[in-house]
């Protein structure tokens, strides 16, 4: 125990932070596309945006490694850019963000298409452009939706593990994130360092249902009076 | 100053196809809920597409279909109030008014914005936000919000019919102030046939997508068209007529023959009279002697706070069904003066208050 190697929780918050900051941005986009467009076309669309939701994350990896290593379409490309993808940091966040990513589309369109229509339209009508309608009305009334799914995004891409053994594998101080380092712990049989991965990880995960919870108390007091119906 | 519509759109159940122009005078659009009023002012602001035809305001053409024009609804400067305001719940009243301001350099917009907020009568409520305002105040910022892009055509869609009774009248009051000092058209959709009336200088009745009359309110409410117009504009007297010779006419459904004052350009089949224009006589010997005077006898009441109205059968006392052939409408002080004679009434059926109507 001495000799504590802190490095996968760093590892983990900023791949978690990074990854929830891609699929926010990400998410809502497809969200804001997917939004007013109808037809078969769109069954298909919701059913590869939700893909990584109900496969297995093992599955979800060995893709990102067919897609990104060395043979695969993008891995060539980044290749020709000198860039290597697999084995890497940024493998842990491509990772955590594809597999994270349904849970923020779900929950940011549900939070868009609660938004009134009729506010939209009276926007445009006083001359608001779609970007502007969007940004200023459409986002604002679906943010607290939206956060939730960021919320929920963060702690999928916590607990991240097959996907990212797949891609990115075990590199201590490199990608070894806490579920990768708890795994690694248990079957070196380190029990005691196993332990302080997953305290660690139920204190990050009550932290994270505290902020929520206080946010939301503040969500429905004087913060956002308008909120409140 | 004229905004000129001709549009076709398939609806579920039928299609809305109108044909109109709008002046400086206000033009209320009266008819039933789902007659296509609401659709109607979508597709004038833009929001819902029209399948054929042309909408121009002022000279520019802001929806041909044939020449694939459709200039998107935040470049067409109409000032749309939603049924249910639709204000930015998350933006104060001073915000939702310069929302359409944003172009304007900020001591500019503010005092736009002051002025606009004393016009329609929401000053000192610039700082609050929507759902802290009672319904005629939120109703009157989102007049506020449309007036403040200084729209060439105001389209209100049903703007009383979401306030309490009490405030209607307030509300009304200021529209009328609103559209005085406005001149520009006006198109108020609303289902409230007095509303119509009042608030209108014209008068457009909408039915199943059709443009069923478009004309003065006068002329719409003394000669319906046609029954249908009759209906809608809340006559409820209307029976199936023969002419019998000129001036006279047989009331079928009433058992009755008529004088009436109306010439008739088509055959008539169908005579109406409004229920407030029924007269109560004393008996069949009045002044005027017997023409268009009829027995009647009461089948039931309703009662309001000044008027009543009184469901008649004429010639024969009610049977057990309860039918009725005239619904007669007269204010409480003059029910007094009859009410306690013996059946049968008297109606009298004015010539110049029957209608003739075609098919």
């Amino acid at each position: 125990m001495a000799s504590m190697d802190w490095s996968p929780l760093w590892i983990s918050l900023a791949t978690s932070a990074v990854a929830t900051a891609i699929t926010l941005a990400a998410g809502l986009a497809a969200a804001a596309w997917r939004e007013r467009r109808t037809g078969p076309l769109m069954v298909l669309m919701d059913g590869i945006f939700l893909l990584p939701l109900v496969l297995p994350p093992t599955v979800v990896g060995f893709f990102l490694l067919l897609l990104f290593g060395r043979n695969g379409p993008l891995g060539k490309l980044l290749l020709l850019a000198g860039a290597t993808v697999v084995f890497s940091w940024p493998a842990t966040v491509i990772a955590a963000a594809v597999v994270a990513f349904p849970l923020m589309y779900v929950t940011a369109r549900a939070a868009l298409e609660q938004v009134d229509t009729h506010i939209l339209q009276a926007a445009r009508t006083l001359g608001a452009s779609e970007w502007r309608v969007f940004r200023e009305v459409a986002l604002p009334l679906a943010w607290p939706g939206v956060l939730a799914g960021a919320v929920l995004s963060f702690a999928r891409a916590l607990g991240e593990f097959g996907a990212t053994l797949m891609l990115a594998g075990n590199i201590p101080g490199k990608t070894a994130t806490i579920p990768i380092a708890i795994y690694f712990a248990v079957e070196a049989d380190d029990i005691p360092r196993a332990l302080v991965w997953c305290f660690v990880d139920v204190a990050i995960s009550l932290g994270l249902l505290g902020g929520l919870y206080y946010w939301t108390r503040a969500m429905s007091s004087g913060a956002a009076r308008w909120a409140r119906r | 100053m004229a905004l000129e519509v001709q549009i076709v759109k398939r609806l579920r159940d039928f299609e809305l196809d109108a044909s109109f122009s709008a002046g400086d005078a206000p033009l209320s659009i009266l008819g039933p809920s789902g007659a296509g009023k609401t659709m109607l002012l979508r597709c004038i602001a833009g929001i819902e597409r029209p399948d054929r035809g042309r909408i121009a305001l002022d000279g520019t053409v802001l929806f041909d279909a044939e020449r694939h024009i459709d200039i998107p609804p935040r470049r067409r400067r109409t000032g749309m109030l939603f049924q249910h305001y639709a204000l930015f719940p998350h933006r104060t009243v001073g915000e939702n008014i310069a929302f359409g301001l944003r172009d304007l350099p900020r001591e500019e917009r503010g005092r736009r914005v002051a002025a606009l907020a004393g016009r329609t009568h929401v000053t000192g409520l610039e700082q609050c936000y929507p759902r802290e305002l009672s319904g005629g105040e939120q109703q009157r910022v989102a007049l506020a919000r449309a007036l403040a892009i200084e729209p060439k055509a105001l389209l209100l869609d049903e703007p009383l019919s979401a306030l309490d009774t009490h405030l209607r009248g307030q509300v009304e009051a200021q529209l009328q102030e609103t559209f005085a000092s406005y001149r520009r058209p006006v198109l108020l959709v609303t289902h409230n046939i007095e509303e119509a009336y009042r608030l209108g200088g014209e008068l457009l009745v909408l039915s199943r997508g059709r443009v069923a009359a478009f004309g003065a309110k006068e002329e719409i409410f003394r000669r319906p068209p046609s029954v249908e117009v009759a209906r809608l504009t809340g006559c409820k007297n209307i029976s199936r007529a023969r002419a019998i010779s000129p001036g006279m006419v047989e009331a079928l459904d009433w058992g009755c023959r008529l004088r009436v004052a109306q010439e008739m350009a088509r055959p008539a089949t169908f005579a109406g009279i409004r229920a407030h224009h029924i007269d109560f006589v004393e008996s069949s010997s009045d002044a005027g002697g017997k023409e268009n005077i009829s027995p009647c006898w009461l089948v039931r009441s309703s009662e309001t706070p000044f008027r009543i109205t009184l469901y008649l059968r004429l010639h024969q006392p009610p049977d057990s069904s309860g039918e009725h052939h005239l619904q007669a409408e007269v204010s409480k002080e003059k029910w007094q003066l009859f009410r306690d004679r013996p059946f049968p009434w008297h109606v009298r059926l004015s010539p110049d208050s029957i209608f003739l109507l075609p098919e």
